[in-house]
C-alpha cells in the first residue's frame, strides 16, 4: 500500500522552504542581540530587519518604510481595522466590506460595531466575486473605510482590487485588503492598485508562521495596536521576531522569483483534479469562479455527503484536506463563504477545499480522485438523502 | 479527537442500509444542521429482529448510529426505548463535547422508529426532538 502522504492544503499553511530556514538559524542563537541595543550584536540584527524590509517593499512596489512586520496575518487585519477607525473615527464611522472576508476581518468588524462603527456587508454575487457597483453603491459621506479581502481562502476567488482602489481613491476613501492567501501567487503592485492598506502572512508563501506584515501608504494615519518600545517606527511595539521576519522576506524573494513556474505547476495539478473528479464523481458542483480564481484552489460540493466524514477517510489514506462543512468549524452551521455564494446549507455540509502546492505531482491527484470517488460512494450509500 | 471506538464505528459502520421488512421506521435532524438519522426496526412479538441506518452527517453521527443500532439489536421494544444518549457515548468511550448533540440525534432516532412501530399498534408514546429546533441562524 502507497502510504505517501499528501498534503493538499496549501491554503491552511505550507511547509517552511529549505533556504529560507537555512537563512533563520543564525538568527536564533548567533545574531541574537535585541535590534534597539547600540552595540554591533544588536545593531546586526537591525540591519537584518531592515533589509529585510527593503526585500518586501521591493515585491510590492512600495517604499521600505511603508512595511511594517507583525506578528502574523490576524494581527495585520485587526491593526489595520481598529488602527484606522480609530485615528479616523472623528470623519466618519461608516466601514465597507463583503460577506466572503476572513473570520480574522469579519469578527473584527462586528467588535467595531460594538464601538459605535457602521459597517455594510456587501454580498457577492454567486460565482463568489464582487461587484464593483456594490461597493461604489455603499459609499456614504461618513464612509472612512473600504476593507476587502484580495483572494477567498475558501474558493480562491480573485475581488476586482484595483477597480475597488481607483473607486476608494475617487471618494477619498482608505482601502485595505488582506491579500494573505494572494501573496505568492498573484503579483501585487500596491501603487497600481491604489491600496492604502494590505496584510499579508508568511506561512502561506513557505515561509514561517508566526509573522506578518501591513503595507501602510505614507501618510496614513494609524493608531497603535501595541503600545510600548519605540519599535516599527514607534508604531507597532515589541522586540522584534528577527528570525521570523528575515524568514518572511527570504520566503517572499523566492515566491516571487519563482511565481510563474510556481503558478503554471499548481495550476496544471488543479485543473487535472476537476477534470478527473467531473468525470468521476457525479452529482459534484464547483464553487466560485473558474476563472478568477487562485490558481492551485479548487472547492467542490459532493452531494447527500458531509464533509467531515470526508476528511477523515482521506486522512485514513494519507491525504490532508479541508471542508467548509460545520462539523469541522465547530458550529452548527457551514461556511459563511458558501451560504454567502447561495449555497443550500445541506450542499454546502458536503464541500471539499484542495489546495495544491511544490510537492505535489500528477500521480497525487490520480489517487486522490480515485480514494476520493470510492469515499463518496461509501458515504452515499450511508446517506438517507441519496437515492440511487 | 475522536476515540478508537468511534474511529472504529465510523469506518466500519454497523447495520448500514435499509431493511426490507421492515415495520418501524424513524427519522431526525435536517439537513440544514449537517445531520439526519433514520433507524429501521424489524420487530417480531416486540423483539427487535433486526435493525439499520442511514445516516448522513459527520463521523460521530454515523459512529452513534451504528453503536445504537448495536445497543438495541435483541432487545424487547421496552428496553430499547429507554436507550439514553450517555448510554451511546459511553459504548463508544465518550465524543467531544461538540459532538454531545449526535448521540442525543441517535437516542431520538431509536425511540421514533419504535413510536412508528407502536403506532401501528394503535399505542401512541410521545417523543420530543430538541434537534427540530437546534439550528442557529446567526453567530
Amino acid at each position: 500500500m502507497n502510504n505517501k502522504k499528501i498534503y493538499l492544503d496549501h491554503g491552511a499553511t505550507t511547509k517552511v522552504n529549505s533556504d529560507v530556514l537555512k537563512e533563520m538559524i543564525p538568527w536564533f542563537s548567533e545574531n541574537y542581540g535585541n535590534p534597539s541595543s547600540i552595540y554591533s550584536l544588536g545593531r546586526q540584527t537591525k540591519d537584518a530587519i531592515e533589509n529585510s524590509r527593503l526585500i518586501v517593499a521591493d515585491t510590492l512596489n512600495s517604499k521600505a518604510s511603508e512595511i511594517y512586520f507583525t506578528s502574523c496575518g490576524t494581527e495585520s487585519n485587526n491593526w489595520a481595522l481598529k488602527g484606522i477607525c480609530n485615528a479616523y473615527k472623528k470623519k466618519g464611522k461608516h466601514i465597507i466590506s463583503t460577506n466572503i472576508e476572513h473570520h480574522s476581518i469579519l469578527h473584527t468588524l462586528k467588535y467595531l460595531e460594538k464601538q459605535g462603527f457602521e459597517v455594510t456587508y456587501v454580498p457577492v454575487e454567486n460565482n463568489g466575486i464582487v461587484l464593483v457597483e456594490n461597493i461604489k453603491k455603499a459609499i456614504r459621506k461618513d464612509t472612512i473605510l473600504i476593507t476587502v479581502m484580495f483572494a477567498n481562502n475558501e474558493i480562491g476567488t480573485i475581488q476586482p482590487i484595483k477597480a475597488i482602489g481607483k473607486i476608494a481613491k475617487e471618494n477619498d476613501i482608505l482601502f485595505h485588503t488582506d491579500a494573505i492567501q494572494a501573496v505568492g501567487t498573484i503579483d501585487i503592485d500596491v501603487n497600481d492598485l491604489q491600496v492604502d492598506l494590505l496584510s499579508l502572512s508568511a506561512h502561506k508563501f513557505y515561509g514561517p508562521k508566526g509573522v506578518g506584515a501591513l503595507f501602510i501608504k505614507r501618510g496614513v494615519r494609524i493608531d497603535n495596536l501595541l503600545h510600548g518600545g519605540a519599535q516599527e517606527k514607534t508604531r507597532r511595539a515589541a522586540t522584534e521576531n528577527i528570525a521570523n521576519i528575515v524568514g518572511l522576506a527570504k520566503a517572499l524573494q523566492i515566491a516571487n522569483k519563482n511565481m510563474d513556474k510556481y503558478v503554471k505547476h499548481i495550476k496544471k495539478l488543479r485543473d487535472l483534479a476537476i477534470k478527473l473528479v467531473i468525470e468521476e464523481i457525479p452529482e459534484t458542483l464547483i464553487n466560485g469562479d473558474m476563472n478568477n480564481r487562485l490558481p492551485g484552489n479548487i472547492n467542490f460540493s459532493f452531494r447527500y455527503i458531509e464533509g467531515e466524514g470526508l476528511l477523515l477517510f482521506l486522512d485514513m489514506n494519507q491525504i490532508f484536506a479541508s471542508s467548509g462543512s460545520a462539523c469541522t468549524s465547530g458550529s452548527l452551521d457551514p461556511s459563511h463563504v458558501l451560504l454567502a455564494i447561495g449555497l443550500p446549507h445541506e450542499i454546502a455540509h458536503g464541500s471539499l477545499r484542495l489546495t495544491f502546492g511544490w510537492d505535489n505531482n500528477e500521480e497525487d491527484v490520480y489517487k486522490v480522485v480515485k480514494e476520493l470517488k470510492e469515499i463518496v460512494k461509501r458515504l452515499r450509500d450511508m446517506s438517507p438523502l441519496y437515492n440511487k | 479527537m475522536y476515540t478508537e471506538k468511534v474511529m472504529d464505528h465510523f469506518s466500519h459502520p454497523r447495520n448500514v442500509g435499509e431493511l426490507e421488512n421492515y415495520n418501524g421506521v424513524g427519522e431526525v435532524g435536517n439537513a440544514k444542521c449537517g445531520d439526519i438519522m433514520r433507524i429501521y426496526l424489524k420487530i417480531e412479538d416486540d423483539i427487535i429482529k433486526d435493525v439499520s441506518f442511514k445516516t448522513f452527517g459527520c463521523g460521530a453521527a454515523i459512529a452513534t448510529s451504528s453503536i445504537a443500532t448495536e445497543l438495541i439489536k435483541d432487545k424487547h421494544v421496552d428496553v430499547a426505548l429507554e436507550l439514553t444518549n450517555k448510554a451511546v457515548i459511553e459504548a463508544l468511550d465518550g465524543l467531544p463535547p461538540a459532538k454531545i448533540h449526535c448521540s442525543v440525534l441517535a437516542e431520538e432516532a431509536v425511540k421514533e422508529a419504535i413510536a412508528d412501530y407502536k403506532k401501528k399498534q394503535g399505542i401512541i408514546i410521545e417523543t420530543h426532538n430538541q434537534c427540530d429546533d437546534c439550528c442557529r441562524t446567526d453567530e
